[in-house]
């Protein structure tokens, strides 16, 4: 029922004389508002090496979107030091971090983000726009072609799936050739059958192009296609596991939650009549 | 990041807002189209006074009594006709022409069985050349009509009209009393309008008839008063010169000693015609000025509409920002849009201004009302830093978003 995923080129993946990408060591973040101070980060270590596909886990309020915003350079931590790809992010200036977010990263969001009534191949130019970089049609092309939008050059947004609007965000996130994929729940807003598209996608990258890539989701069915996982809780990292088995997408079926439920109940209890709920 | 992708990002934007965007621009179009027309009607009219200034001989000087500006002198020393005949001497005037003189006095007309109150003037033979104003019907006064002091008379096309009721009656040959006395019409003047106050609501007699048949003018000295004298100068640089020279002998002849005295003027049409430019340029300034406030209307519109824009457009800063624009390329984006805005508005605006300026002219014929080069330049440049003022703040705000709060924003 559940597909298996080989490690890239069949390595290991956490082998430690490689150079990480990510290297954080003992990040915190805390807040001020006034009198209170919300600790939100309490000291975070983790390396992500190249070519790794990681889940980072947690409930609400684990601190898994401020150590995305931090490791996406979108913020700084309050203290503790992040090297990305060997350099010190943690003390950059703004228009520093805007480079390293250029160059480095590439975002993959839960709504998209896509600009609106703007084609296909003009939302995939942006970064290279940004970066000042020649030759930018022609390499927005083979980021959507990579994504398998080829055909669909010229399409807004609003005359595309979710599932292919997600894919053109995949391609502008690749365009720039960047360290590392950051994507925050890159499926939540995808039914099923897209999900597993977009997935695909992910799956293929990591594989045929070693992208390092590290998703936000509190899904623990889209982190068991990922090869890694770390958990948190209230901004510690309370588990980091290698997956055994990675999911292949597209080839195991998501169960459905009664399936997932299945032993956790008593009795079975119908609030109204019977007939209103089959 | 290059200019070229930021105008493009800044005209997609537009683009993408498309009545929004003509609605911000609608208040600079007004602005700038009222500043435009008015200055180009200024402009037309100064070109339209300067240019019937023209036609009335631009190289004659008037010379009237005049109260002395010093309070130490009260004296009006009259002018007479012996002074007129000294101005008429080369040897005193070196570019002097000739002179022309007029004695002035109100009368009582009747005729055609009407009667009307006018100005009537006593004129020498060449006053019709001198002032450039041709009869249109009969004959002008001649030499030895002036010499007889004869009972004749000139009409201005006012009154023909006040006492025959119709502009384009003949009345040469007719009777007409004027004080009592009897004359007979040998002629009618030409239209000659007025900048002020119409000069054809006028009877023109001889000098010497009015000097001595209607009033009694005769001065100590022998000679006879006259109102004003008219001298003609060979050219219109010779102006200031003649100015100088009537100045310094009237001076003599009415014993003034210290400036100020003078119981006289001379001016000539240029001095008229830059008193009625000054009169006119303050109006347009005074209406360009007024007309600034819908400019200044405009502009606030545009910084309304970008701060909305900024707003609502946070999101789309935030993506733009994680996929690495500096705050300096959200700056320029949004700075570039409403410098688009208002220059857009600017440019249509010359367009809307030319057009009531088109307007003006088929309601006032006689203006000619053109666009000129520095209007156009001035309202483009008075736009576009329209733009920057105004569209700066919204801009700054919008590079200044956070990222991850912006990303946030819903």
């Amino acid at each position: 029922m559940f597909g298996r995923l080989q490690p890239p080129n069949g390595k290991k993946p956490s082998q430690s004389t490689e150079a990480a990408v990510i290297d954080i060591r003992n990040i915190t973040k805390t807040y001020f508002m006034g009198e209170v101070t919300l600790q939100v980060l309490r000291g975070i270590s983790l390396k992500i090496k190249r070519g790794e596909f990681v889940s980072i886990m947690g409930p609400s309020g684990s601190g898994k979107s401020t150590l995305m915003n931090i490791l996406g350079a979108l913020d700084q931590p309050t203290s503790g030091e992040y090297f990305l790809d060997g350099v010190d992010v943690s003390q950059m200036s703004e228009s520093e971090l805007a480079r390293v977010r250029n160059r480095k990263i590439g975002f993959v969001f839960q709504n998209f983000n896509l600009l609106r009534r703007t084609e296909a191949l003009r939302q995939v130019e942006l970064p290279l726009i940004y970066a000042g970089v020649p030759n930018r049609a022609k390499r927005a092309r083979a980021a959507l072609e990579a994504v398998g939008l080829g055909q669909r050059l010229d399409h807004l947004p609003s005359e595309l799936s979710g599932g292919q609007q997600q894919r053109v965000a995949i391609a502008r996130a690749l365009v720039t050739e960047p360290s590392v994929i950051l994507a925050d729940e890159p499926t939540g807003n995808l039914d099923s059958r897209s999900g597993t598209e977009v997935m695909q996608i992910f799956q293929r990258l990591n594989r045929e192009k070693q992208i390092t890539t590290v998703f936000v989701t509190h899904d623990p069915w889209i982190a068991r296609h990922t090869n890694r996982v770390i958990m948190l809780r209230d901004g510690k990292v309370v588990a980091d596991q290698r997956v055994k088995q990675p999911l292949i997408a597209g080839e195991a079926e998501r169960p459905s939650e009664a399936e997932e439920l299945q032993g956790i109940f008593e009795a079975t209890y119908y609030g109204g009549k019977k007939e209103e709920y089959t | 990041m290059d200019f070229t992708e930021t105008l493009r990002i800044a005209v997609d934007s537009l683009l993408i807002n498309r009545l929004r965007s003509a609605l911000t621009t609608l208040g600079i179009i007004i602005g700038v189209g009222a500043v435009i027309g008015l200055v180009s009607l200024g402009r037309a009219v100064e070109d339209f006074i300067a240019r019937e200034f023209e036609s009335l001989g631009a190289n004659v000087l008037e010379v009237r009594s005049a109260r002395p500006s010093s309070p130490t002198r009260i004296r009006i020393q009259p002018l007479t006709t012996l002074e007129a005949a000294a101005l008429a001497k080369p040897s005193i005037i070196s570019a002097v022409r000739q002179v022309a003189n007029s004695y002035s006095l109100f009368g009582q007309v009747a005729g055609g069985g009407e009667r009307t109150s006018v100005q009537i003037n006593g004129v020498s033979s060449n006053y019709a050349l001198v002032r450039a104003w041709p009869v249109e019907k009969g004959d002008f006064i001649s030499p030895e009509q002036e010499e007889s002091a004869a009972r004749v008379a000139v009409l201005g096309l006012d009154v023909v009209e006040a006492l025959y009721a119709d502009r384009r009656f003949d009345p040469i040959g007719q009777t007409i009393r004027i004080n009592q006395r009897t004359f007979t019409v040998i002629g009618v003047m030409s239209q000659r309008g007025g900048t002020f106050i119409s000069e054809d609501n006028v009877v023109l007699v001889p000098l010497k008839t009015a000097q001595t048949r209607l009033d009694n003018a005769r001065t100590a000295d022998g000679g006879y008063r006259v109102t004003t004298i008219y001298v003609e100068v060979s050219s219109e640089e010779a102006i200031q010169q003649a100015t100088t020279d009537i100045t310094a002998y009237l001076s003599e002849a009415h014993g003034i000693v210290f400036d100020g005295e003078q119981d006289f003027s001379v001016t000539s049409p240029s001095d008229i015609l830059g008193i009625i430019n000054q009169v006119s340029s303050v109006l347009t300034v005074f209406l360009v000025l007024i007309a600034s406030i819908s400019l200044l209307v405009g502009g606030i519109g545009i910084m309304n509409i970008m701060l909305v824009s900024v707003t609502e457009r946070t999101r789309e800063i935030g993506l733009r920002k994680a996929l690495g624009a500096q705050a300096r390329d959200i700056l320029a984006q949004f700075l570039v849009e409403s410098v688009m805005l208002s220059l857009l508005g600017g440019l249509l605006g010359i367009g809307v201004g030319w057009l009531a300026a088109q307007f003006g002219m088929l309601l006032v014929p006689d203006l000619t009302i053109t666009l000129s080069l520095d209007a156009v330049i001035l309202a483009t440049t008075i736009s576009t830093m329209v733009g920057v003022f105004f569209g700066y703040y919204p801009a700054q705000r919008a590079a200044r978003l956070r990222p991850i709060e912006a990303l946030r924003f819903e």
